[in-house]
């Protein structure tokens, strides 16, 4: 039964680890702007193809 | 319509004819600014611009001679300072607000700014806030080269004297951190609490419990000493003014729950309410979270600083200076160029003015003013250049004056008392003198101890949580559905004052009537199809909005080729084919004699009048619909600055009880609202312009009316979508059945209560009990609310 305390206190410290990285993920300003970089995401993988496709039809 | 094809804008998506066309790249562009947008971009291979969205452009009218002196301003080091965010000398940091902001290409081709220069290293869009932050090599390429390029591709980022102003509010993320705690103590409470509810003795609850019960308190101490702050806070500042409100229950309530559980554990007489208490926290931030609603994309809080600019060009013997608009002086000799703003009142003393007042009346038609005339601050000059002598500074222009005013200088007060804190003062004394008496019962049938027992437990129980959750989850559901349909407020203090307003006042222009919506009437000698042609051919290519109405009412007729064509800002359009010479334009210009005092435009061929064209704004659609359906439960008043030239038509689409009053200027209409609310009246203001500024702030909710949400509206308590206007009677009525709702939920809250007090006072309220009632009287009235809040804004959504 005494594994209960070691338990007991990793799962607080579990929690509290999650609990630290929300609050330093508000403070960096993640929950700020919610909307942009779910279009952002899309441009990223796009922008490197399409550039070269240009050049190729520019040649 | 027309035969012809219709072309449109490959940048801006605008339609135009085959002749009107400028092709480039074997792209049809509608002028020469979007045509060098695209050559900008294309040249720096930030063609997929055009990929990611089809026409995702503005059209590009910024390009005029001026566009490299309007930005002059910001070389000057402290105006730089001023608006940069970072700056150590190598890397510096500007954030800029961009209203042409409005796709995902405008995302993408900012976001690739490095591509257009290479000093640039970063740019981070926030779409909904409409802004760009941009990271740039300080010495390598200053702020204004950084503005003119942003400028150049259409992206001219508004600068205005507000950004001066330094301690700017953020969004405030403390309410994030407080839930956030609460929510993380209340979970890993209710996990220590529950094996004492499922089992009361033996070895393993004797030996662990002790455990459990401290975690229990030291997970509860923050949630107390910061999530609940705010309660503590606004109970004192309450008691400090006499004025019960419902947080001196709830901080009242979190007190006792706190002492109490502690005292249970440190005498390790029972295991405390600590799942209660973190559970009550918890519950009342979420409320107050859902209620907090931002809109990045709107302000409420805007005064004409938000649309004055920053610095205005002086001319100081011959020679041009740029000076902070709060330097100017009276007596200061300023240049207005095309699109700028008289930041003050002054005389006109060098080449004629059109100014365009719409941000201040509403009226979007410009005004001319010859040399001598004077000039009111806010306008916009458009066409050439003007030179005006200040009369006053900035501050006490006839415009600015406005916000000096009383109601202006604090927090707007509130006459209108929440409907929570109105019953909460009541519910308070009901409950201290249940507590007062059970405790007095217990005293003298047991003992003190038992007495403070049931006391405690009263105070427990009573907490008014359903009580203050009902009211934020309601207004909050309401205010998310309004913004849904366009109707967006600054908060939920609004939808109460909306519920009990008796009086509403329009303003007239730009409100009431539709901006740049003008009917174009024609009078004179008959225009046949020549005549016709000829204006319409005349009018094609000038941008002037009087131009544009009358090109759009003759757009059937056939276009001609003239041998030449100029127009003269100010002034008018002048033509020449076949010795014959056509003029369009001021009565001036024209020769004719202008006795009118309304808008026309005339046209004479070969120095003979022909005929006028008059403009009267048109009424918005619904407006007499609305009007009816609001009259009987309203007082309805309309303000105007305009003269009584337009009552008789009014009067014929308005029911007759509507009042009138013309003629107001920015401070009388501030003072009949004030005088309204003297009478007893809860007023309501409806306008668009700066000149209904004070009123809207001196009613007691002031809405503002806007065409198109990205411009400019004056400070208010909420802004409505134009089209919308017709159905702002559902809007008042959904308001006024939200507070039938939030009593209804107080009634199941009473009832909540009064099983509660039940165990209270005959001294059976143990842990296990409040942790079920508690949450459980939370969570139904936050479902009664929601479902009912949904079911009257669903209705809504049929008719809208």
């Amino acid at each position: 039964m005494i594994a209960l305390y070691l338990t007991i206190f990793i799962s607080l410290i579990l929690a509290l680890v999650f609990l630290v990285l929300f609050l330093s993920n508000v403070k960096n300003g993640q929950y700020e702007d919610t909307y942009t970089p779910s279009v952002r995401m899309i441009f990223e993988d796009e922008f490197s193809e399409e550039s070269d496709e240009i050049e190729e039809s520019d040649n | 319509m027309s035969q012809k094809e219709k072309l449109t804008c490959y940048h801006c998506g605008l339609e135009m004819t085959e002749a009107e066309t400028v092709w480039f790249d074997d792209k049809p562009f509608c002028c020469n600014g979007c045509k060098t947008v695209y050559e900008i971009l294309n040249k720096n291979s930030l063609s997929q611009y055009y990929t990611i969205n089809e026409t995702p452009g503005i059209k590009n009218d910024q390009i005029d001679e001026n566009i490299k002196q309007k930005y002059a301003y910001l070389d000057k080091p402290e105006i730089e300072a001023k608006l940069l965010e970072f700056d150590d000398g190598q890397t510096k940091v500007v954030n800029f607000y961009i209203p042409n902001i409005h796709c995902s290409s405008c995302i993408w081709v900012l976001e690739n700014l490095d591509k257009l220069n290479h000093n640039i290293s970063h740019s981070e869009v926030n779409f909904p806030a409409k802004n760009v932050r941009i990271t740039y090599k300080g010495k390598q390429i200053t702020l204004r080269q950084i503005v003119e390029i942003l400028a150049s591709i259409a992206y001219p980022p508004l600068i205005s004297l507000d950004d001066l102003d330094k301690d700017k509010q953020k969004s405030s993320k403390k309410l994030l951190y407080q839930l956030a705690i609460a929510g993380f103590a209340f979970g890993n409470i209710m996990l220590m609490a529950l094996p004492e509810y499922i089992q009361s003795q033996g070895y393993w609850i004797e030996r662990f419990a002790p455990l459990f019960r401290w975690i229990m308190l030291g997970l509860s101490v923050p949630v107390v000493l910061y999530s609940a702050r705010d309660y503590f806070e606004s109970a004192i500042k309450g008691l400090q003014q006499k004025i019960v409100n419902v947080d001196i229950l709830i901080a009242l309530g979190i007190t006792v729950l706190f002492l109490r559980s502690t005292y249970e554990v440190l005498t390790g007489t029972g295991t405390g309410y600590f799942d209660s208490l973190t559970g009550l926290v918890f519950f009342l931030l979420l409320g107050k979270y859902f209620q907090r609603i931002t809109y990045d994309y709107l302000s409420f809080e805007r005064d004409y600083k938000s649309y004055f600019p920053i610095a205005v060009t002086k001319i100081n013997n011959d020679k041009e200076e740029i000076v902070e608009i709060k330097d100017i002086a009276p007596g200061d000799r300023l240049l207005i160029r095309n699109k700028e703003i008289i930041p003050v009142d002054g005389i006109l003393m060098k080449n004629k003015a059109l100014i365009d007042y719409s941000f201040v009346t509403g009226e979007s038609l410009p005004v001319e003013k010859q040399v001598g005339d004077q000039l009111l601050a806010g306008g916009k000059q458009i066409g050439g250049y003007i030179e005006m002598e200040a009369l006053s500074d900035v501050d006490n222009s006839y415009l600015t004056k406005l916000w000096s005013r009383e109601a202006f200088t604090g927090e707007k007060i509130a006459r209108i008392k929440s409907l929570t804190d109105k019953i909460s003062r009541y519910f308070t004394f009901v409950i201290l003198s249940i507590a007062l008496l059970s405790g007095i019962y217990w005293f003298m049938r047991h003992d003190i101890p038992t007495a403070i027992w049931v006391v405690t437990a009263v105070l427990i129980v009573a907490c008014p949580c359903a009580l203050a959750l009902s009211a934020p989850f309601a207004f909050g559901n309401i205010l998310r559905k309004f913004g849904y349909r366009q109707f967006y407020l600054k908060n939920a203090q609004v939808i109460e004052a909306l519920s009990q307003i008796n009086t509403i006042v329009f303003d007239k222009t730009g409100t009431l009537t539709a901006q740049e919506k003008y009917e174009v009437k024609y009078e004179g000698k008959k225009l046949n199809e020549n005549l016709k042609a000829i204006i319409k051919s005349m009018t094609k290519s000038s941008n002037h909005p009087l131009s544009r109405l009358i090109y759009n009412k003759l757009q059937n007729s056939s276009s001609i080729q003239f041998d030449y064509l100029k127009e003269i800002t100010g002034k008018g359009i002048e033509a020449g084919k076949n010795k014959h010479i056509y003029r369009l334009g001021s009565a001036s210009f024209t020769g004719a004699s202008n006795t009118d005092k309304t808008t026309l435009v005339y046209f004479a061929s070969d120095k003979e009048i022909v005929g006028k064209f008059i403009f009267k704004a048109s009424y918005r659609q619904g407006i007499s619909d609305l009007f009816n359906k609001l009259l009987p439960d309203y007082t309805l008043y309309i303000l105007s600055g305009d003269n009584d030239s337009e009552k008789p038509q009014l009067e014929k689409l308005l029911p007759q009880q509507v009042q009138y009053h013309f003629n107001q200027s920015v401070h009388d209409k501030m003072d009949f609202i004030q005088n309204l609310q003297k009478k007893g009246k809860t007023v309501m203001m409806i306008g668009d312009g700066l000149n209904d500024a004070g009123a809207l702030q001196q009613a007691d909710v002031g809405i503002a009316v806007s065409e198109n949400t990205n411009v400019f509206t004056p400070s208010s308590d909420g802004i409505l979508k134009a089209k919308k206007l017709p159905v702002l009677d559902q809007y008042l009525k959904i308001a006024k059945q939200t507070k039938t709702i939030i009593y209804a939920s107080f009634i199941i809250a009473f009832f909540y209560n009064i099983i509660g007090l039940g165990f209270a006072v005959t001294n059976h309220l143990t842990p296990i009990v409040a942790a079920i009632l508690m949450p459980l009287s939370s969570i139904s009235i936050v479902i009664f609310v929601t479902i009912l809040t949904n079911f009257i804004t669903n209705k809504l959504k049929d008719k809208v």
